[in-house]
């Protein structure tokens, strides 16, 4: 008998397929949407003290094997976003509220906020490259990182789980930085910093010309970074950036994670790719004769 | 790929002082209804419905009313835009006998639908609302496709009063087989009511604020998750009558609920 469930911290998954922060996670409609097609759990768009209405468009464009994205962190608000929350209490699988703050006392303050509002995990969003003063630039220090998680950490109950970019060095000491402070879990990786320049209009295609770059080209860095993380870390790993395919699951597993996140593949599959994913992972479980998410993953650390 | 290719402006055509129509090379299909992100280099990239489709040629259609429609609104034969598309989807046409109820700028996507609906040989009625009669557009061409009412606040033109009253009369009058609307949201809503209580067939393009058009950012999202950028912008009734904020609230830029007055 195969059981895909998987465990992540405290949280209980019926199958580690996640909807990545950024995508699809701002209205309650489309948070349930995503909980009705399979997911294994969510993420939320990263919300902020303020609303914001992120970049003037072009915000996201297709380039070769992947999306390129800087949307700029638009975001309705903590307080607005309570509305949202407040409509999704039907979903029986774990969401997690994705903050971003211009430092500790902030994301403190914005979990606390989504623990108050129910939600299951917190995801510290210390990766996104694109917007100024936030995301990438305040994940770019060890110290920082520890701070934040460490602020956090004290102040809500449920687990806590920063996102990590690629971008900051090395992530493997970003990664233990956060396990210092606490973390219950690390999410490898965010978009790496990108640009597309249009060789017509001879500028760069993005109206805030650098980007984030998601989707199949930066699967075999964050696979690295995945890989990296579990075997130095002793707290769980999530795997994010590029999956698409059940293939692309089961090769993160491996590498050490305990669950995946997906997002562009949202584009590029379709709703259904999160069951398509779980059918997959079953199949491939039964040729393998392994049991459980537990019993392949990190296969190939050792 | 879902990026935008960069062309010239064919031909701008001013419809009235205030709403302008840019042609440009289009050589995808297109169906009435679906749309395109138009990028105006360092200002914006906008979603525009098509309002005439041509041979290896469309237009769009649009009033001056931001920083994107101003900048357009500037341009002339020549200058450079990007275009994104065919996105979304169109107008199904159903039954024999179609009326067609635009208001505002909402009049764009109606004129190339009710083109393909006189090509397949229905029957066309046509209510197009405006403020005033300075701001009608499309009546010209309209006219050739079928009966065509109009409608304005003030009177000016045509009948007094707002185009969903006009229109239902007309639905109790003439019993059109469907309903296919384009316009400021509570007149939408108001004929969706209309046609449920009847029992008529009905289709609604409806906007919100476009970001990635990828389908992506759910910023566009209605009701449980629709993404207007994807499954819309068209929608039917059965789809439109479980969105509870369809005719309620939009959302701004920052996603936040902006209820209509």
């Amino acid at each position: 008998m195969v059981n895909i469930g998987t465990r992540i911290s405290e949280l209980e998954l019926r199958n580690p397929t996640i909807l990545a922060s950024g995508i699809l996670g701002e209205t309650s409609g489309s948070i349930r949407r995503v909980a009705s097609h399979g997911a294994g759990a969510i993420v939320t768009k990263s919300i902020g003290m303020e609303p914001r209405e992120g970049y003037p468009n072009p915000t996201a464009v297709e380039i070769d094997c992947g999306i390129l994205n800087s949307m700029g962190l638009p975001n309705p608000g903590i307080e607005e976003f309570k509305k949202e929350i407040d409509e999704i209490d039907e979903i029986d699988i774990p969401v997690m509220g994705s903050i971003f703050g211009k430092d500790e006392e902030e994301f403190a303050f914005l979990a606390k906020r989504m623990e108050e509002y129910g939600l299951d995990a917190i995801e510290l969003n210390l990766s996104c490259p694109h917007a100024r003063g936030y995301g990438l630039e305040i994940g770019s220090s060890p110290d920082v990182v520890r701070e934040v998680v460490r602020e956090v950490r004290k102040k809500v109950s449920i687990p806590v789980f920063p996102k990590l970019s690629a971008n900051a060095g090395d992530i493997v000491e970003i990664g233990k930085a956060a396990e210092e402070g606490g973390a219950d879990g690390v999410v490898a990786i965010n978009s790496l910093r990108a640009m597309k320049i249009d060789i017509h209009l001879k500028k760069p295609i993005l109206y805030n010309r650098v980007g984030g770059y998601s989707g199949k080209g930066i699967k075999p860095v964050a696979v690295r970074c995945v890989y990296e993380l579990s075997r130095e870390l002793d707290i769980p790993v999530i795997g994010v950036g590029g999956v698409e395919t059940w293939e692309d699951a089961v090769e993160y597993i491996l590498a050490g994670a305990c669950a995946v996140q997906i997002g562009s593949a949202v584009y590029y599959r379709g709703l259904s790719v999160f069951a398509e994913i779980c059918e997959g992972i079953k199949r491939w479980m039964k040729e393998n004769g392994f049991e459980s998410i537990e019993d392949f993953r990190g296969v190939a650390l050792k | 790929m879902n990026y935008p290719e960069i062309v010239r402006i064919r031909e701008v055509v001013e419809e009235n002082p205030y709403v302008k129509s840019i042609f440009i090379p289009f050589s995808k299909t297109i169906e009435p209804g679906q749309f395109i992100m138009v990028l105006i280099p360092g200002v914006d990239e906008i979603p525009m419905s098509v309002s005439r489709i041509k041979d290896g040629e469309i237009s769009f259609t649009f009033k001056r009313v931001g920083d994107a429609t101003k900048r357009l609104f500037e341009m002339e034969r020549g200058d450079v835009i990007g275009v994104r598309g065919p996105l979304g989807n169109g107008f199904e046409l159903r039954g024999e006998r179609i009326l067609f109820v635009g208001g505002g700028t909402g009049i764009a996507p109606l004129l190339p639908a009710a083109e393909k609906s006189k090509h397949l040989g229905k029957e066309n009625i046509m209510v197009i609302g405006a403020k005033t009669k300075d701001e009608l557009f499309f009546v010209g061409e309209m006219k050739k496709l079928g009966e065509l009412i109009i409608s304005t606040d003030d009177g000016s033109e045509g009948e007094k009063g707002l185009a969903a009253d006009v229109a239902e009369r007309i639905i109790d009058e003439e019993k059109p087989d469907m309903v296919v609307t384009c316009g400021p949201e509570p007149m939408m809503k108001r004929l969706l009511d209309i046609c449920v209580e009847r029992r008529i067939d009905f289709q609604a393009s409806v906007e919100r604020y476009i970001k990635c058009a990828l389908g992506l950012c759910g910023q566009c999202c209605i009701g449980e998750g629709l993404r207007v950028c994807k499954e819309g912008p068209v929608f039917d009734k059965d789809i439109l009558i479980k969105c509870r904020d369809f005719g309620v609230f939009t959302r701004d830029a920052s996603g936040r609920r902006e209820y209509f007055g």
